[in-house]
C-alpha cells in the first residue's frame, strides 16, 4: 500500500495543477466557509467531550485541575458511584423493555388501523385521519391527570404496564397518521389481483401488504422505540417506585446531587448518552430518512 | 381505536371538565364555573409562564430555523459542491447529534456545565482570566432564562439542519448555479434562490418546533426546576406544579385546557398560512 502509493503519487506542482484543472473554484472563501464551521462543529459537541473527559477523572483531579484538562489517571469513581447509587442496570433494563414493548405494539397498532383506513376505506377515514392528527398536537399535560387517576383505580399505576398502553396508543396515533398515507398510495392492482385470486382482507395484509411496506414499519418502529426512550413526562408522573423507573427518569431526577459530585454528573451524563448514541450509529441512515419522509409530503 | 378512546379522547374531554371544577384529587370535584379561567388571568405566574414560552419558541423555533438555514446553505452551497458530499453529510450528523439525546441528559449536562462553583463554563472563563464574567447562570433571575434559551438553540439546531438539507436536496441545484452565472452574489443567491425554494420545509419546521416549544418540560424541569422565582416557569411546569405538588387538579386542568386551545391556534394559524402559500 505504502510502496504503490509512493510510486503513483505526482509530483507536487502537477497535483496542484491537477487540483486546479478539476476543482477550480475551491479558493479562499471555501476554506474559510469550512473553517468557520468546524469551528461552530466544534462548540456544539463540546459537551460530549467534555462529559466524556471528566467522567474519568477522580474526584481530586476535578477539584484540583477543574474540569478542562486531561485526566492525571483513570478513574471511575464517578461512573461506579452513578451506576451504583441509582442501580442503572435495572434503569436500562426497564428502558429496553418499556421502549421494545411500546415499538412493536404501536407499530402493529398503526398498521391494523391504518389498513382498516387507507386500503379497508372504512366510511369517514379523512374524519378518523384528521382527528389522528389532533391526538399528535394535544399536550400531554391535557391527558395526564385523568390517566393518572384512571390508572390508580383500574390498579395499573406504578406498572410497566401502565406506561407501555398509553405511550403505545399515544404514538400509534402517529403511526396511523403516517402508516395510511403510505398505503393510499399502494398500487391497487396488486390488491385487486390478490382479490381476484380468493385472498381474504388478512390474507392480503400478511402476505401482500406487510413484506411491501416492512422497511417503512422498521423505520416507525425505530422512531417510537427512541421517542419512548427519551420520554420524561409521563414516566415521571406513572412510574414512581425506583426500581420500575427508566434511564430518562433517572437523569431527570438526579438535579439534587449535582453541586455536590461533579464527576459523578459527568459519569450520569455520560451513561445517559451511551445507548442513545448506539442507537445514532446503528440507525443513522434509517433516522435521517425517516424525519423527512415524515415530515414533507 | 377503543385504545384511543380511552388514553386520548376520555381523558380529555374529563380535562376539559376538570377545568370548571375545584378538586384537590380526593373526594369529589366540586363544580365553580369559570374561576379557574378568572383565576388564570389574573395570575401573575400564568402570564410570566406565557411570555417565557414566547421565550421558548424564539430560542427553540426562530433562531435555530435562521441559524439551520443559513448552515444548510452554505453546507449543501459550498461545502457540499466544494469538498464533496461526504464531508457535508459529515457536519450534518454533528450538528444533529444533540438532537438524539434525551432531554434529561442534555439537562444533565447543561447544568453541569453552568454550575456555579465547580462548572466548566466559569472554570473556563477564570482560567482565560475573564473571572469578572463568571456567574450563577442557572440560578439567578437575570442569566436563568437566557441560559435555558441557549441550552436550547444548541438542541434544536440539529432537526431544523437536518429538514432543510433534505429539502435542499429536493430542489434543483440548476436554479443557484444559474443565479451565479448571471452574477447574483452569496447573500442574493441565499434570500432570493435558496429561502423560497425551502418553504414548505420551513413552514413544516416552524410548526412542529413552536408546537414542542409550547409543550416544553423536561429541560426546565431538570435545570430550574422553573426557577428562581418564577424566572423560568412555563405553562407545562406550571401544570404540572399544580396537578402533582399542589393538588389543585382543577387549576391544573385550567393551565391545560388553555395550553392545547393556544397549540391548536397556532397549528390553525400555519397550516392557513402555509396553503395560502401554496396557492401562489
Amino acid at each position: 500500500m505504502a510502496l504503490t502509493s509512493t510510486s503513483l503519487k505526482p509530483t507536487k506542482a502537477t497535483e496542484t495543477l491537477h487540483a486546479a484543472k478539476r476543482r477550480p473554484k475551491r479558493g479562499m472563501a471555501a476554506w474559510c466557509v469550512l473553517f468557520v464551521l468546524a469551528v461552530v462543529l466544534l462548540l456544539t459537541l463540546i459537551p460530549f467531550f467534555l462529559a466524556g473527559l471528566n467522567a474519568f477523572k477522580s474526584a481530586a483531579d476535578y477539584a484540583a485541575n477543574g474540569p478542562v484538562g486531561l485526566p492525571r489517571e483513570l478513574s471511575f469513581e464517578g461512573i461506579i458511584s452513578f451506576w451504583e447509587n441509582v442501580d442503572f442496570g435495572n434503569k436500562l433494563v426497564n428502558s429496553v423493555v418499556i421502549s421494545t414493548a411500546v415499538a412493536v405494539s404501536a407499530v402493529i397498532l398503526s398498521l391494523l388501523n391504518a389498513y382498516a383506513i387507507g386500503i379497508g376505506r372504512i366510511r369517514g377515514h379523512r374524519v378518523l385521519l384528521a382527528l389522528f392528527m389532533i391526538g399528535l398536537t394535544l399536550p400531554q399535560e391535557a391527558l395526564v391527570y385523568p390517566l393518572y387517576y384512571l390508572s390508580k383505580e383500574v390498579g395499573l399505576y406504578d406498572t410497566k404496564a401502565s406506561i407501555i398502553i398509553v405511550l403505545a396508543v399515544l404514538q400509534s396515533a402517529f403511526g396511523t397518521y403516517f402508516v395510511a398515507s403510505v398505503l393510499t398510495a399502494f398500487p391497487r392492482e396488486i390488491l385487486e389481483a390478490a382479490k381476484i385470486d380468493g385472498a381474504g382482507r388478512l390474507n392480503i395484509l400478511f402476505r401482500v401488504v406487510l413484506p411491501i411496506i416492512r422497511p417503512t414499519l422498521m423505520v416507525l418502529g425505530t422512531f417510537f422505540f427512541i421517542w419512548t426512550w427519551n420520554e420524561f413526562f409521563l414516566p415521571l408522573v406513572m412510574l414512581v417506585s425506583d426500581s420500575n423507573q427508566t434511564v430518562t427518569q433517572a437523569m431527570g431526577t438526579l438535579q439534587g446531587e449535582m453541586t455536590s459530585d461533579p464527576t459523578t454528573t459527568a459519569g450520569a451524563a455520560l451513561l445517559g448518552m451511551l445507548p442513545t448514541l448506539i442507537f445514532f450509529l446503528i440507525f443513522q441512515r434509517t433516522l435521517t430518512k425517516g424525519i423527512t419522509a415524515g415530515a414533507v409530503k | 381505536m377503543v385504545g384511543l378512546l380511552l388514553v386520548v379522547a376520555i381523558p380529555f374531554v374529563t380535562n376539559i371538565i376538570l377545568s370548571f371544577t375545584k378538586w384537590a384529587g380526593i373526594g369529589s370535584p366540586s363544580f365553580i364555573g369559570f374561576d379557574n379561567y378568572i383565576r388564570l388571568l389574573r395570575d401573575g405566574n400564568f402570564w410570566v409562564s406565557f411570555l417565557n414560552s414566547i421565550a421558548m419558541i424564539v430560542s427553540m423555533a426562530l433562531v435555530p430555523t435562521a441559524i439551520s438555514l443559513l448552515l444548510a446553505a452554505l453546507l449543501s452551497d459550498f461545502i457540499g459542491s466544494k469538498f464533496g458530499p461526504r464531508i457535508a453529510s459529515f457536519f450534518r450528523a454533528g450538528f444533529y447529534l444533540p438532537q438524539i439525546l434525551p432531554v434529561t441528559v442534555v439537562g444533565i449536562l447543561w447544568g453541569w456545565i453552568l454550575l456555579p462553583s465547580s462548572g466548566v463554563l466559569n472554570s473556563v472563563l477564570d482560567g482565560a482570566g475573564l473571572g469578572a464574567l463568571k456567574s450563577n447562570w442557572l440560578g439567578q433571575p437575570s442569566t436563568a432564562l437566557a441560559a435555558v434559551m441557549a441550552v436550547m438553540v444548541w438542541f434544536q439546531v440539529g432537526y431544523c439542519l437536518v429538514m432543510f438539507m433534505a429539502g435542499l436536496a429536493r430542489t434543483d441545484p440548476s436554479l443557484t448555479e444559474a443565479a451565479s452565472l448571471d452574477g447574483a452574489t452569496w447573500p442574493q443567491r441565499f434570500f432570493h434562490v435558496i429561502i423560497p425554494q425551502l418553504k414548505p420545509e420551513i413552514y413544516v419546521v416552524l410548526l412542529t418546533t413552536s408546537i414542542t416549544a409550547l409543550k416544553v418540560f423536561a429541560p426546565i424541569f431538570v435545570l430550574t426546576k422553573g426557577g428562581p422565582g418564577n424566572a423560568t416557569t412555563v405553562p407545562s411546569y406550571f401544570a404540572w406544579q399544580n396537578f402533582f405538588s399542589k393538588n389543585q387538579v382543577g387549576y391544573g386542568s385550567t393551565i391545560s385546557t388553555v395550553m392545547t386551545i393556544l397549540i391548536i391556534i397556532l397549528a390553525m394559524i400555519f397550516l392557513k398560512v402555509q396553503s395560502k402559500g401554496q396557492e401562489h
